[in-house]
């Protein structure tokens, strides 16, 4: 099992934050999602607490504000320390259609620009990577996506628009990801992913995790109809791999 | 049910809060001042996850459809029914066809309508907590017709209780938040000897203050982030999230607030002023 120096704080009076060395890397985050496998199965008594993992935290929050801190923090210690290695919570890559039209893809022009790059290739530059989810929040169903590769790195709209449409896809530093909701936005917006990442109609409104992998792949204005379509009477099936842990 | 015929500035249906999807993005709800929902819900018997109506700054006028029993708690605002001024923190009857209305607001910021048994509105995500667009609606809209059950009887055990004013309170009991230590000692200094004002900037989801204490240029990675966490932007302003906040962040968490600071925090609106005072773990 790999360890790492962690601290384990209090945060408020009903949260305890866990930190990992502030780094942006995968085996940091699988860590972390080991960990709260492990908080899962060793603490079946504290059903009532919600395990917030992020880059490279996790955050416990009692929903009964009944946290006892020095006894839970020894017991924290102790579970990291002899957890054994178990079989993981699976993960999956989603492949996800984006159609790169400009009628979509308002900032395309812009940012091929400001990347000396033309649009095919930026186009193709978005969809070859692989990008990993460290952490879902902002808004509901929002996934940071780290994995951008350094030539699509662009800056943020110095004024953000007021409102980006449901939907699109943006670049913004080095985070690349989807809108999940019309919402007040700074992003360079390169197209429009058709499926919702947010449905709170269904038991698991969001069907990314955390430590899921996406890839993006370009889909023309016809298909993007069709999966909007499926996507709204629910019967769109989602592609998605199961990855190896 | 019970119909409203006219909204108010922004009334939401509100319970204890929406758990179980903060890892999902979903913030946690629920009413702003807990401590005063928690009242209306307990003069009432009522579970303490039924849902109330939480009233911001200027009352709806709503008319009874069914008879019922309610109770008023938090923010002042001159509630009548039927014209004749009701007091809160006692329950009333309301019977068919009566009308609720409220008046100029007192003291406080958020009132809390609590009817026996609890607003009935669709659960969402195991709460019955407005957020759009995890609810349908973000607040009550005119002529919307709310569920309720309806009571003929009912001898509460406890008729009225003293009003708690911690809401004209303006001390806020404050924690270390997780990047505290970025503070500068003459930061701290304004920090804990200075008055705040509360910006235009407040709602459910932030309330910001107006004064600068001097800017930053620390990175972090994004992190959770509570209600009551208090952020502190790159420019050096002070935003304190509240019950609608944002799960996660990227700004310096400098400082957490106790709970119950939060529900005083909701009880203050535009101008008012604040000041922090630190607590140990």
């Amino acid at each position: 099992m790999s360890s790492y120096p962690i601290t384990i704080r209090p945060f408020g009076e009903d949260a305890i934050l866990i930190e990992w060395p502030p780094v942006v890397s995968e085996s940091i985050l699988y860590d972390i999602l080991d960990f709260s496998e492990s908080i899962r199965w060793d603490f079946k008594d504290y059903m009532n607490w919600e395990l917030v993992p992020a880059y490279c935290s996790l955050t416990l929050i009692d929903r009964d504000n009944k946290i006892d801190f020095s006894k839970t923090k020894f017991e924290l210690l102790e579970c990291y320390k002899n957890r054994k290695a178990k079989k993981p919570a699976p993960r999956y890559l989603w492949k996800l259609p984006v159609c790169y039209d400009l009628e979509f893809g308002i900032d395309l022009e812009e940012v091929s620009k400001i990347l000396s790059m033309s649009i095919e290739d930026v186009i193709k530059a978005h969809t070859h990577h692989i990008y990993t989810v460290y952490g879902i929040g902002f808004l509901p169903g929002f996934t940071y996506l780290g994995g951008l590769p350094k030539a699509l790195e662009t800056p943020r709209k110095a004024v953000p628009r007021l409102k980006v449409n449901k939907g699109s896809v943006g670049l913004a530093g080095k985070q690349t990801g989807i809108y999940p909701q019309d919402s007040p936005g700074g992003w360079n917006i390169i197209g429009n992913c058709p499926i919702s990442l947010f449905n709170a109609n269904l038991e698991n409104p969001c069907f990314v995790s955390v430590g899921d992998q996406i890839q993006f792949y370009a889909t023309n204005r016809a298909e993007y109809d069709l999966h909007k379509i499926e996507t709204e009477v629910g019967i769109y099936n989602l592609d998605k791999i199961k990855l190896d842990a | 049910m019970l119909k409203v015929i006219h909204p108010g500035f922004f009334t939401t249906i509100q319970d204890n809060g929406r758990f179980g999807y903060r890892d999902k993005g979903v913030p946690v709800c629920g009413s702003m001042d807990h401590y005063s929902s928690s009242i209306a819900n307990s003069l009432l018997e009522n579970k303490e996850t039924d849902a109330v109506m939480e009233i911001t700054m200027t009352g709806p006028k709503l008319e009874f459809h069914t008879s019922s029993f309610f109770a008023i708690t938090g923010a002042e605002m001159s509630p009548t029914l039927n014209g004749i001024p009701v007091n809160s923190y006692e329950v009333h009857k309301a019977r068919e066809g009566d009308v609720l209305s409220y008046g100029k607001l007192i003291n406080g910021f958020r009132s809390y309508l609590a009817v026996k048994g609890g607003f009935l509105t669709d659960i969402k995500l195991m709460s019955r907590s407005f957020y759009q667009p995890i609810t349908d609606e973000n607040c009550i809209k005119e002529r919307m017709e709310i569920p309720i059950e309806t009571h003929t009887e009912y001898t509460p055990k406890i008729s009225h209780m003293k009003s708690e004013a911690f809401h004209k309170e303006h001390e806020l009991l404050v924690y270390k938040g997780p990047e505290y230590n970025l503070f500068t000692n003459d930061q701290l200094k304004l920090l804990f000897k200075n008055k705040f004002t509360i910006a235009k900037e407040n709602n459910r989801m932030a309330y910001q203050l107006e004064e600068l204490i001097g800017a930053h240029s620390y990175k972090m990675l994004t992190s959770a982030t509570l209600p009551g966490t208090v952020q502190l932007t790159p420019a050096g302003k002070l935003i304190i999230l509240m019950r609608d906040g944002q799960t996660t962040g990227g700004y310096p968490r400098v400082l957490q607030l106790a709970n119950k600071s939060i529900a005083i925090l909701a009880q203050k609106k535009f101008g008012d002023k604040i000041t922090f005072h630190p607590v140990k773990y």
